[in-house]
């Protein structure tokens, strides 16, 4: 049984990808169980400097689904390439991908360069869906231009295989999909969270203190699957899908909707354990169902 | 952290909204005073962070008030039902930390995580000064189990009902108790007030709305002066100095 994929000529045991932002630095787990048994593993946003991110409160439930508005925390890429990454290497044999995020195009760019630069890096994903910071993040998802922009930046200062994380807060995913293929993207991470609220109706005012958040759990899944079947369809490159994954029935619908391979977000959230039980359920969920070699079942539907 | 079943062996109101649940199951990863769990409920996404109000071998007490919908389901189980359980997550309270005399300071429900370190640090030889306060007489909990462990127990409610009327600020303001080092666990402007003005070292429990409890999403920081931390895996329990309010 083969439960390999490669992801523009880098290998994954499978499939199994924690999303960024649900899972740390990698290494707040590694005490928990073995980490690696994940596929790979795609770490916190990354932006030039540290940020605190927005005040808490920064969460809020949802039915089958929770949004959040953390806001980018993270320690600054420096920190990311010095201490991090090492660490979680030192420990983690898997795919490492680092998620970077920016507010202007060439904090793109330096950042960009300095994850393609770190060793222990093997592959870059480029977020501009995030929901959650003003001025950047998602206000380069949304418009072609300027997606195909930081695209074509990353890029240019990459060695490795750039992916591009996309926000389903648009028109036309597909438009926006093949913008980044057309500047040369080599794969694509869709989808980041739905833009959401939610009000407290005792004190009269929004749950998470920057108002709206990025909402995301089991309920986005079959939004997450449509675009994901969209977007596989539409381009030629590789799709990692994301949005509401929480069993190994998910990753296998997931696949054959289009992606090679599949991120686990919100889902980590409430069950830390989840990717490792995913992936022990997988060799089952496949036999069942008479998969032989997962990448056969790719973009089928 | 262990994820444990565990089943509910009683599940009491001992004072208003507040709701006392006993627990039967491995609490081994639990390692002491001031952590806390977090408990999957059915029908809802993220699981609710309850702080362990007494912990020993294969029983786990949760004191806890009813403030939503999670907590009101919470309340509603009956001995038998089972509960999917993160235990021993965050840092807790430092008991080392008191040399000879500790002061606890608790608010509301705050109050709960306050009864497992009495009892380490009654255990370790220290005294324990507890000052307790509620809204009015009728949210007064776990009075007597301190006096039962053996601590001093002081009462302030805003309403007068019991004990001081006021502030548990009030009483600290009216001096004479001893003491080396302090906790404090309970609603931020307390804590906030209470930090403002103790003298000496101590240190407090924070309270944030978490994602994962165990240090993953980042969805519970605060500020301090050593950077951003998590409550729920840096913490909950942070030394009074490095908390910016």
């Amino acid at each position: 049984m083969v439960t390999e994929v490669n992801l523009c000529g880098v290998r994954l045991a499978n499939p199994v990808v924690p999303a960024s932002g649900t899972f740390g630095f990698g290494l707040e787990m590694a005490g928990e169980y073995d980490i690696n048994v994940l596929g790979g593993i795609s770490l916190k946003g990354t932006t030039r400097e540290a940020r605190f991110g927005n005040e808490c409160p920064r969460i809020a439930e949802c039915p089958d689904g929770m949004i959040n508005s953390v806001g980018l925390q993270n320690p600054g890429i420096d920190v990311l390439t010095s201490q991090k990454l090492p660490a979680l290497r030192k420990v983690y044999s898997g795919a490492i991908i680092a998620n970077i995020s920016g507010f202007a195009p060439d904090e793109y760019r330096e950042c960009c360069a300095k994850a393609s630069a770190a060793p222990e890096v093997d592959i870059i994903e480029v977020n501009i869906s995030c929901p959650n910071v003003h001025g950047g993040g998602l206000a380069f998802g949304t418009s072609a231009k300027a997606a195909a922009e930081i695209t074509a930046i990353a890029k240019e200062v990459s060695d490795k295989p750039v992916f591009i994380k996309l926000s389903p807060n648009v028109t036309d995913i597909v438009e926006i999909a093949r913008a980044c293929e057309d500047a040369g993207a080599d794969g694509l991470t869709l989808i980041n969270t739905l833009l959401g609220m939610r009000i407290d109706i005792a004190r009269r005012r929004p749950v998470v203190a920057n108002r709206y958040g990025g909402f995301s759990g089991r309920a986005v899944f079959p939004v997450a699957l449509r675009m994901v079947n969209q977007v596989a369809h539409a381009c030629h490159i590789p799709v990692m899908g994301c949005g509401g994954v929480a069993s190994a029935e998910d990753v296998i619908e997931m696949m054959m909707a289009g992606a090679t391979a599949v991120q686990v977000g919100a889902e980590n959230l409430r069950n830390p354990y989840v990717c490792k039980q995913i992936i022990e359920d997988l060799p089952g969920v496949m036999e069942r169902l008479h998969i032989d070699d997962i990448n056969e079942i790719i973009a089928t539907v | 952290m262990k994820e444990v079943k565990f089943t509910v062996s009683s599940n009491v109101e001992i004072a208003l909204n507040t709701w006392k649940m006993v627990l039967k199951g491995d609490t081994s990863a639990i390692k002491g005073s001031g952590q806390f769990v977090e408990i999957s409920l059915p029908g809802f996404f993220l699981r609710r962070p309850i702080s362990v109000n007494d912990a020993t071998e294969g029983t786990l007490t949760l004191v806890y008030k009813v403030v939503g919908k999670g907590t009101d389901m919470m309340s509603g189980l009956s001995e038998g039902a089972t509960l999917d359980i993160l235990t021993g997550l965050g840092h807790g309270f430092h008991p080392e930390a008191c040399a000879t005399d500790a002061l606890l300071l608790g608010g509301g429900v705050g109050t709960a995580p306050l009864y497992l370190l009495a009892r380490e640090l009654i255990a370790a030889g220290k005294a324990v000064t507890v000052v307790l306060g509620f809204n009015k007489s009728e949210e007064a909990m776990l009075v007597e189990d301190f006096k039962a462990l053996g601590a001093r127990v002081e009462i302030a409610t805003m309403d007068g009902s019991l004990g001081t009327k006021g502030f548990v600020t009030d009483i600290l303001a009216k001096g004479g108790i001893q003491y080396d080092h302090f906790y404090g666990c309970g609603p931020l402007p307390m804590l906030k007030a209470v930090c403002a003005g103790i003298e000496g070292k101590g240190e407090i429990s924070l309270e944030e709305r978490m994602g994962c409890g165990c240090g993953i999403c980042y969805g519970c920081t605060c500020h301090t002066t050593e950077g951003p931390r998590r409550v729920c895996a840096d913490g909950p329990v942070f030394d009074k100095e490095v908390i910016v309010w």
